[in-house]
């Protein structure tokens, strides 16, 4: 798996989590998920304003052969969602840890952030799953 | 694709293949304490000629009545071609089509009756058909749960003008969903939900159910309630009769913004009454709303070669994707009823459903001319109606029915269990079915019950009940 940046954080359930200098956390799928679910055609994005725990479903990832939940890695309230996802959902396909962002959280437990995976712990996990 | 059972030898073959002696073996991980022992409940088989004889018994017991009633479902008049087509054996045994290849035609057939259906009711998109107008407007309901995100309330306001049966079927199907069914009361005089009754500042609403025309055939006040609901951020349903669409305004243009989903009963488009059924139900959207559309949708696309074809789409709402997040659990549509429906609207055309729907509105007007002529006959509401009028009878409504029944005429439908505010009420409707020779017989019968019943001078009182 070659697309695996070290320096972001990452779960079980295939989500990257970015955190970014102000707090705030930015959340999207791993370029690993991205080439399972195919290509996309729509994103079902969170409302903004929305509190969500660790675990919850909060996104639809829809594409042409299946309709993915995604999870919030940690618990916060959803700030902002990548409006560009609405006409363009190929763009987690094409960049999924840049313009493939799907949204930002404010975090309400920064100690959930420890709970999260490394690239090579990721990397373990996904290899394991066996798809 | 035509269907071939299995005979003896090839079900034997099969099990000698998979390695088991039968096919109950095949099943022997369900527990015997749930298997049940037979169908105790049901009869003996009976043979080719006596299951015929039997509905010929059956049919007589219809009766070939003068109808005079709607409340739903209305007597049109189908050319013999529709169903001299539908049931070509194409049509009529084709299964739903999961495998495009082989089911061009269906396809293609349902792709035309999609865009039929948004084109008289003037939304962007409509899915291949529900069960019925009653279900389908539950499926609205639900749909205008999941798609107004900003509203949190689930509250939905229903006008007592939308058909009972429609309001009894939305509670069952919710009923579990913790939505929210308002009852909104209708205005005495016009039988409309008159705008000036809505409140200013209602709270947090999801939905707003607009019928029209509505159950008492009056046509609502479409465009304030629209712009109403909108003000409030909330969706609009709109409830239509398919056929009226050809004559009135279409819900893609009530108000400023139209309608978001429209829904109603497809059976006066070329489906026989038959007892109450198979039916269809009309489900049409604005294209932001097109994925919590349940039911199938189909899309018209291009093939390896560049050549159009047709294909079930936007199959990640539907429940062999999405499983328990689906959008609805119909997976199904009536693909029969509709194939008619669409042969029909392609032999009528634009011109000749505009015909049949004015005919029906003018008949209606000479039979209402005709029978408030009568003194004990009066009309309820004031304002315009498409083809139905409530009437209020100074007599027992369901003694007038007995009568003009043993007369073999429908007089119409008794509003008074859903409506009992309005006394002794009938819901009359005369279809392009109904000719002025039959508007005057029963004009004429009607007349005589009010006169007989008037003659105070005879002891003896005429009985009713016969």
């Amino acid at each position: 798996m070659s697309n695996l940046p070290d320096n972001l954080k990452y779960t079980k359930t295939h989500e990257w989590v970015q955190e970014n200098t102000d707090g705030t956390l930015t959340v999207g799928i791993t370029d690993h998920a991205q080439g399972l679910l195919g290509d996309l055609v729509f994103v079902e994005l969170p409302e903004t304003g929305v509190i969500v725990g660790a675990g919850d479903e909060c996104a639809v990832l829809e594409s042409v052969k299946a309709a993915s939940d995604l999870y919030s890695p940690v618990s916060g309230e959803i700030i902002e969602v990548n409006e560009l996802l609405a006409d363009n959902p190929d763009a987690i396909n094409k960049d999924a840890y840049g313009d493939g962002w799907i949204f930002k959280l404010q975090p309400t437990d920064d100690s959930e952030l420890d709970d999260l995976l490394d690239a090579t712990s990721y990397l373990e996990v996904a290899s394991a799953e066996d798809h | 694709m035509p269907f071939v059972p299995h005979t003896d030898e090839d079900v034997r073959a099969m099990l000698d293949v998979i390695g088991v002696d039968s096919i109950e073996d095949l099943f022997d991980e369900i527990p015997q304490s749930l298997c049940i022992d037979g169908l105790k409940q049901v009869p003996p088989r009976l043979s080719e000629m006596d299951v015929a004889q039997l509905m010929h018994r059956r049919a007589e017991e219809d009766g070939q009545p003068l109808c005079f009633m709607g409340a739903g479902a209305y007597e049109h008049h189908i050319p013999a071609a529709v169903w001299e087509i539908t049931t070509r054996g194409e049509f009529y045994s084709a299964y739903t089509p999961y495998q495009a290849e082989a089911s061009q035609g269906t396809l293609q057939l349902l792709y035309e009756f999609q865009t039929m259906m948004a084109g008289l009711v003037n939304m962007d998109v409509s899915n291949a058909s529900l069960y019925d107008g009653a279900s389908g407007l539950a499926e609205a309901v639900l749909m205008s749960v999941r798609a107004n995100r900003k509203s949190k309330s689930k509250k939905i306001l229903m006008p007592r003008t939308v058909h009972p049966h429609y309001r009894k079927t939305v509670n069952t199907l919710v009923g579990n969903q913790g939505i929210v069914i308002d009852e909104v009361d209708y205005n005495g005089k016009g039988g409309h939900i008159d705008p000036v009754s809505l409140t200013a500042d209602p709270g947090d609403i999801t939905a707003v159910v607009i019928p029209c025309p509505n159950f008492f055939g009056v046509l609502e006040e479409v465009d304030a309630l629209t712009d109403w609901a909108h003000a409030h951020g909330a969706l609009v349903i709109a409830v239509v009769n398919p056929l009226a669409m050809s004559l009135i305004k279409p819900p893609g243009q009530w108000g400023q913004d139209g309608a978001d989903i429209v829904c109603g009963e497809g059976q006066p488009l070329g489906i026989p009454m038959s007892s109450g059924g198979p039916f269809y139900g009309l489900l049409c959207c604005k294209q932001a709303l097109v994925r919590q559309m349940p039911g199938r949708i189909v899309g018209r696309t291009v093939d390896l070669d560049g050549k159009p074809g047709y294909t079930l789409t936007l199959q990640a709402r539907e429940q062999h994707i999405r499983r328990s997040r689906a959008t609805s659990n119909i997976c199904t549509n009536q693909g029969l009823m509709v194939t008619a429906s669409t042969i029909y609207m392609a032999l009528m055309g634009p011109e000749g459903l505009k015909r049949v729907a004015a005919r029906c509105h003018e008949n209606t007007g000479v039979l209402v001319e005709r029978l408030t002529a009568i003194d004990g006959v009066k009309r309820v509401f004031s304002r315009p109606s498409f083809h139905e009028a409530v009437l209020q009878l100074e007599l027992p409504v369901s003694d007038v029915q007995q009568t003009l029944a043993a007369h073999n005429i429908v007089a119409g439908y008794s509003l008074s269990h859903d409506y009992p505010e309005l006394g002794d009420t009938l819901l009359v409707c005369a279809t392009e079915t109904r000719t002025l020779a039959d508007i005057e017989l029963y004009a004429e019968r009607l007349e005589r019950i009010f006169t007989m019943r008037r003659s105070a001078a005879c002891p003896v009182q005429p009985k009713m009940n016969a």
